[in-house]
């Protein structure tokens, strides 16, 4: 693939529920080896972009991943064609323990050495979940649960990465290790689309981002660049 | 003592049947949070296709009933495909009417095939075994071998392999199974394939235990075992043995002591009582609604 071809590439994008739309036509795309992040507040359309992506809920325009176009590409062939989804809220299994989470989500992993590799990769970037693999997932701390969440997505060894709001509810020192370990993964060759409330985290990692009000991209830049905006400052970094 | 002992084989092998059916029950609600009321007749359908399959075909036994598991389970695997999957994003009432109609409809379509209740032939040598003073059939002992044998291969099936623990996922979170790269349809279609196939088998041991078979034979089995998943703790895989082992075992108390007539007065009664002390049955626990 040509390096300056998106591997991401979204035109007009649109999902509505029940005939109300919560995305409204938005285009943006991601590069091979970008962090983007879409910012914006609760129920701007953030996670209906990413579930759309996806495949978990209906949605108009087009998606266009890798040349192809995403349309009636069932969930899983979505993730086996190396997109990884880290849900809201992280979905793990509570009642599994950490290393049945991780055993199911080596589903995708074609042979026995693929997923050993995976597994070794998961467990040096976070050596907890190692001291905790038969320990019940929903005992697992926040941050933990965090980890192994991005661990299920990392056994899939995607080559695009959809996270959605990794900072949720967790304190600020293990969202700066959690954001560490991302900027880590995106060095290793993943691209990363973020969505963030956390703006600041979002933007500070990013490549490129946008800001998402009620369904409609009102701004886009360089992550850097939107940090500096007034606009930004005053609406989603508390001035 | 020799009675009760005499009165415990029968439990069990009644109990035996009604657990294979009860696990069919258990296996798509704890999946799909649905009640497939027309898994009776799929028990039913399974005790036809050894009628056929031994009157017709004069098939060996085990060969019997492996074809009725195998007919079954594309039975199952079926229904849930055209009747049940439009319905999935449907509310869980208009899934559990359409699985209504799809019994009526497999009583009727057998029916039409066969109008009048059909005499199943012998498909084991019987043989009874004095115990001192017990007697022990060759049926009676079959009918609890395979049946438990049945069990032990679901609960490796469900405990041990990818496909179980893909199972067990989608009863927490089906959309999460689906982000993990798993082929959440499939995995659906192979549980009511396992849970049709079960009650297949139950239909075979249950005629050769009493063997005749008409198209009406599920309903009340099919209630009954209903009764015992969800005595049992219905979704809970051992729930649903121990609720069929426990209706079995009441309903030859009952037999024992009253007249016959008296039985499914008692076992529905028990059920009512039962659900007011622990709604969710004995090895169930409550689940909490998320927000």
């Amino acid at each position: 693939m040509n390096a300056a071809e998106p591997m991401l590439s979204i035109q007009g994008l649109t999902v509505s529920y029940d005939g109300i739309a919560a995305v409204k036509g938005i285009s943006f795309d991601a590069l091979p080896g970008e962090i983007v992040a879409i910012v914006g507040a609760n129920g701007a359309g953030k996670t209906s972009t990413l579930r759309a992506i996806s495949g978990l809920t209906p949605w108009g325009g087009s998606i266009v991943y890798q040349g192809e176009s995403l349309r009636g590409v069932a969930v899983h062939q979505i993730v086996e064609r190396g997109i990884a989804h880290v849900p809201e809220g992280r979905a793990i299994f509570g009642d599994f323990t950490v290393m049945e989470n991780l055993r199911l989500a080596s589903w995708v992993c074609r042979s026995r050495p693929v997923l050993w590799q995976a597994m070794e990769r998961v467990f040096t970037l976070f050596p907890r979940l190692k001291d905790r693999r038969e320990q019940s997932a929903g005992t697992l701390s926040g941050g933990e649960q965090q980890m192994l969440a991005l661990s299920r997505a990392l056994l899939a060894s995607p080559k695009l990465l959809l996270l959605d709001e990794p900072s949720m509810g967790l304190a600020p020192l293990v969202v700066r290790d959690i954001f560490r370990v991302l900027v880590e993964i995106n060095r290793a060759g993943t691209t990363i689309l973020l969505i963030e409330q956390n703006a600041y985290q979002g933007l500070r990692i990013a490549n490129r981002a946008h800001v998402l009000e009620t369904g409609s991209i009102v701004l886009s830049g360089r992550g850097s660049e939107l940090m500096q905006d007034q606009r930004v400052k005053d609406a989603y970094l508390g001035g | 003592m020799l009675y009760v002992l005499q009165q415990t084989l029968n439990a069990l092998q009644l109990g035996s049947i009604y657990a294979l059916i009860a696990l069919g029950y258990t296996l798509v609600y704890s999946i799909l949070r649905m009640i497939n009321f027309a898994h009776g007749d799929i028990f039913m359908v399974g005790g036809f296709v050894c009628f056929a399959a031994a009157t017709y075909l004069q098939l060996p036994f085990a060969v019997t009933l492996l074809l009725a598991m195998g007919c079954t389970a594309i039975l199952g695997a079926g229904l849930e495909r055209l009747a049940y999957r439009p319905l999935r994003d449907a509310p869980r009432v208009s899934a559990v009417i359409t699985a209504l109609g799809c019994g009526i409809f497999l009583e009727h379509f057998v029916l039409w095939l066969s109008p009048y209740p059909q005499h199943v032939p012998a498909l084991l040598q019987n043989q009874t075994w004095s115990l001192g003073g017990l007697s022990v059939s060759s049926i009676q002992t079959a009918i609890v071998a395979i049946a438990v044998a049945l069990m032990l291969v679901l609960d490796f099936i469900v405990q041990r392999t990818m496909l179980g623990l893909a199972m067990r996922g989608i009863s927490m979170d089906m959309k999460a199974v689906a982000l993990m790269g798993v082929p959440v349809d499939l995995v659906i279609s192979s549980t009511f394939a396992f849970g049709a196939a079960l009650g297949g088998a139950a239909g075979v041991l249950y005629s050769l235990a009493y063997p005749v078979v008409d198209p009406y034979m599920g309903v009340l089995m099919g209630w009954k075992a209903f009764i015992a998943a969800v005595l049992g703790g219905i979704g809970h895989i051992r729930g649903a043995v121990l609720g069929g082992f426990l209706l079995g075992a009441v309903e030859i108390l009952v037999t024992a002591f009253l007249p016959s007539t008296y039985r499914d007065l008692t076992v529905f009664t028990l059920l009512l009582m039962l659900l007011i002390v622990r709604p969710h049955g004995i090895l169930g626990r409550p689940t909490l609604q998320k927000v």
